[in-house]
């Protein structure tokens, strides 16, 4: 059986039926949405199936959506199955206040320090990671900078005039 | 008077091949006085030995400097080290993000009298084009420099005429700069004893 | 890995002579191309454990980029991938032509491929010979370094540039390649395949190198696969999964090659996998060239697609025709219409997969732009590879893994 968005979107909805929304195309590769609680329950079915083996975790990363009440963090997984190349891509919406996800470092050895980037970004608490800490920046920083609220410049810095630069 | 150069003094277009010209100094029979800060500059500046601090993509840059096309060893830089107890000269290349800048200080302090630091490229001169959270804006914040190369990355001819500026620095510096009093004040702003 | 025995006593576990010691294979080491920092626990010389700690030069690129146009982008890019940093700037082109729906035509597909693949090499190149530098063979080395300036300096023809190339335009090039450029490509692939058999003979079957690196680092097919390896590092694991060949993106699908693939996954079948491919890259250099040179008329000035809302005109049209000031306006000033998207390419890097995720909302700057960074995810796997390992075997694995900093921090 040929593996295209259509079969793919059959068996997903087979399986999950309406708990997986928002099914989309943009630029051939599947997208849709899950719900916080079910992304390791489809990352295992994704992962065991024998028709869909999903089993390359290409990149997870997060996205900030300040002006989406309750659902500011998106958590992006894109996965592909290389026997019949194939890739696609879901989504997980979480509320910034509580961003608790379920850790995908059981499946995927991979997930381990994509997530680690993630919570050093955005904040995103992974419920099992193995050593959830910074990894990126360094270990003091209080804040989590790629959230839309912080500045990109270093707003202690005494050698750049913001005004030359066209900020400030 | 000095023996003449014999042999070798005409290269195959028939130039003639110049010597350097001695320090200024008082020659007599068998004997040439001159000052000590110059024969000891003399003999620092063609035998440096840099510490290559390579941190991005100056480092390759520096590689290629190091290669035989753009040759550094022609300037006495043939033993690059990589333990700050022997080197005389940092090069820091790259750019030095807040995380790196204790190390940095690190092995700054962990060299012996007399130093000195050359900071090759833009990011490690002043930040560079990251103008952002994370990226130390020039390593002057932390330790000071003596030459600063621009560039991104800045060409091997630019790191050689930075070399030869470092090497003229090194050259005419007096023997007691590092224990003068203006000396003592710039190590104080920074905060190293 | 073959056991060797030891003829040590043994001693009690816990007592308090076998202790393990702590070793920092600290950010600066002579063996740490890059600033990456391993703290190795240690029982004698053979390692317990191992823990990395990287960020030493995180320079916030994906901060950056919301801040940039896409077109400003490509310098950031350029600064990832330094040894290759073509190849980063054509997977980021490629990801915005696939956004704003840009076709380039074949000659400029083809003049990508060939900058490309020179990347490729140059980038192969200095892995292998910095792996020899590890194992002590520095004149390897020194013999190639020159080869690596011939490939600058083709890079410098076209773009201006040495190292961060900052090459091609979204929709092509900024000019067409110069008789000169095609006459230094021509010098290079005369010379440089007798220059890379003599440099692989002194490694392929030098008995010191292979003892030092067959069998050590090495990592089953399943492993990597979970690890996220992709690029050569997989493909010496047993897996033939290259980008170019899975999803073909500017043309690669018109060419002609082989990937090369391993066994083990030992240091010594990356060595050898990537000296395949930069034979393979020379492959389709000349393939390239030949296509390119056989465009004739009209065709062979094409260096770029058709696309005045994204490509910037030339100044001298700006200065006399309308439209094209229009355009020039309109781009710098960030008025053209960017679709609201989201798009996923990659690009066969040196080092493997490197993915663009860009997420537009229809502004001048992107909403969100996240890199797929080979380097990031395959340095997971240190720890495993190297448990057991002596330590001057650790080194010799992270000196083949090809870990270069500005690509493992963003």
């Amino acid at each position: 059986m040929v593996l295209t968005n259509e079969t793919i979107e059959q068996r997903l909805k087979a399986k999950f039926g309406d708990l997986l929304t928002n099914f989309e195309t943009p630029y051939g590769m599947l997208t849709f949405e899950a719900p916080k609680d079910y992304n390791l329950k489809l990352l295992q079915f994704l992962y065991d199936d024998t028709e869909l083996r999903f089993q390359f975790l290409t990149t997870l990363c997060a996205v900030h959506y300040p002006d989406q009440p309750g659902r500011e963090l998106a958590i992006v997984y894109h996965l592909h199955n290389l026997q019949d190349n194939v890739r696609i891509r879901f989504k997980v919406f979480t509320d910034i206040n509580t961003p608790d996800i379920f850790t995908a470092t059981n499946l995927y050895s991979t997930a381990n320090w994509m997530e680690r980037e993630t919570y050093d970004f955005y904040g995103v608490n992974f419920v099992g990671h193995p050593n959830l800490k910074r990894i990126l920046n360094v270990d003091e920083m209080d804040y989590f900078p790629m959230r839309k609220e912080f500045p990109l410049e270093d707003g202690t810095r005494i050698d750049k005039d913001d005004a030359m630069f066209g900020r400030g | 008077m000095a023996r003449p150069v014999q042999y070798n003094v005409k290269n195959e277009t028939g130039k003639p091949v110049q010597t350097v010209a001695p320090p200024e100094g008082y020659t007599g029979e068998g004997f040439f006085t001159t000052k000590l800060s110059d024969v000891v500059g003399l003999a620092r500046k063609n035998s440096l030995w840099p510490l290559p601090f390579a941190t991005s993509c100056c480092g390759i840059e520096f590689m290629a400097t190091m290669g035989s096309h753009y040759d550094l060893a022609r300037f006495g830089a043939e033993r690059v080290g990589f333990s700050p107890r022997q080197c005389d000269l940092l090069m820091v290349m790259g750019t030095i993000a807040k995380k790196m800048g204790p190390v940095l200080r690190q092995v700054y302090l962990q060299m012996a009298e007399p130093r000195w630091v050359l900071s090759m490229g833009a990011c490690a001169s002043s930040g560079g084009i990251f103008d952002t959270y994370s990226v130390l804006q020039g390593i002057d914040q932390i330790i000071p420099v003596d030459v600063y190369i621009p560039g991104c990355p800045p060409r091997p001819e630019a790191v050689l005429d930075g070399f030869m500026k470092i090497q003229e620095l090194v050259g005419k510096e007096s023997i007691r700069r590092r224990n003068g009093e203006q000396y003592k004040q710039l190590m104080e702003s920074y905060g190293i004893q | 890995m073959s056991e060797i025995a030891h003829n040590h006593i043994k001693l009690p576990e816990g007592s308090i002579e076998k202790q393990t010691t702590t070793l920092n294979l600290g950010p600066t080491h002579p063996a740490t191309h890059g600033v990456m920092q391993n703290i190795l626990e240690l029982d004698g010389e053979r390692i317990v454990s191992a823990e990395q700690t990287i960020g030493y030069i995180h320079r916030a690129f994906e901060k950056l980029a919301e801040r940039r146009p896409l077109y400003q982008i490509t310098t950031i890019t350029d600064r990832m991938n330094y040894c290759s940093s073509p190849i980063n700037n054509m997977g980021w082109h490629i990801t915005c032509e696939k956004l704003l729906k840009v076709k380039t035509p074949k000659r400029v597909d083809y003049l990508r491929i060939i900058i490309m693949e020179l990347a490729r090499i140059s980038d192969h190149l200095i892995c292998n010979s910095i792996v020899g530098v590890d194992s002590g063979a520095y004149t390897g080395f020194l013999y190639v370094m020159q080869y690596r300036e011939l490939i600058y300096e083709i890079y410098e023809e076209i773009c201006g540039s040495r190292l961060t190339t900052n090459i091609g335009r979204i929709g092509g090039f900024e000019r067409n390649f110069t008789n000169a450029a095609f006459t230094k490509l021509e010098k290079f692939m005369d010379e440089y395949p007798k220059v890379l058999t003599e440099f692989e003979s002194l490694f392929k079957r030098n008995r010191i190198f292979m003892e030092r690196t067959q069998g050590t680092g090495a990592i089953s097919a399943e492993r990597a696969l979970n690890y996220g390896f992709t690029g050569p590092n997989l493909r010496a694991a047993g897996v033939d999964y290259d980008v170019r060949i899975h999803t073909p993106y500017s043309s690669y699908e018109d060419f002609d090659f082989t990937v090369p693939v391993g066994s083990t996954g030992d240091n010594y079948d990356r060595f050898l996998v990537r000296n395949e491919e930069m034979r393979q890259s020379l492959r389709i250099l000349e393939q390239a060239y030949r296509k390119v040179q056989a465009f004739t008329g009209a065709e062979a000035e094409v260096y770029h697609a058709d696309v005045p809302e994204y490509y910037l005109p030339e100044k001298k049209d700006v200065y006399t025709k309308m439209e094209a000031l229009i355009w020039h306006f309109k781009i710098i000033m960030g008025e053209t219409a960017i679709p609201v998207g989201e798009v996923y390419q990659s690009v066969e890097g040196g080092n493997g997969e490197l993915g663009f995720y860009l997420i537009s909302d229809g502004g001048r700057t992107p909403y969100r732009l996240h890199f797929r960074r080979p380097c990031f995810i395959y340095y997971q796997a240190y720890s495993e590879l190297t448990k057991g390992a002596m330590l001057s075997d650790a080194i010799m694995t992270m000196s083949s893994l090809n870990l270069i900093a500005g690509e493992l921090d963003s």
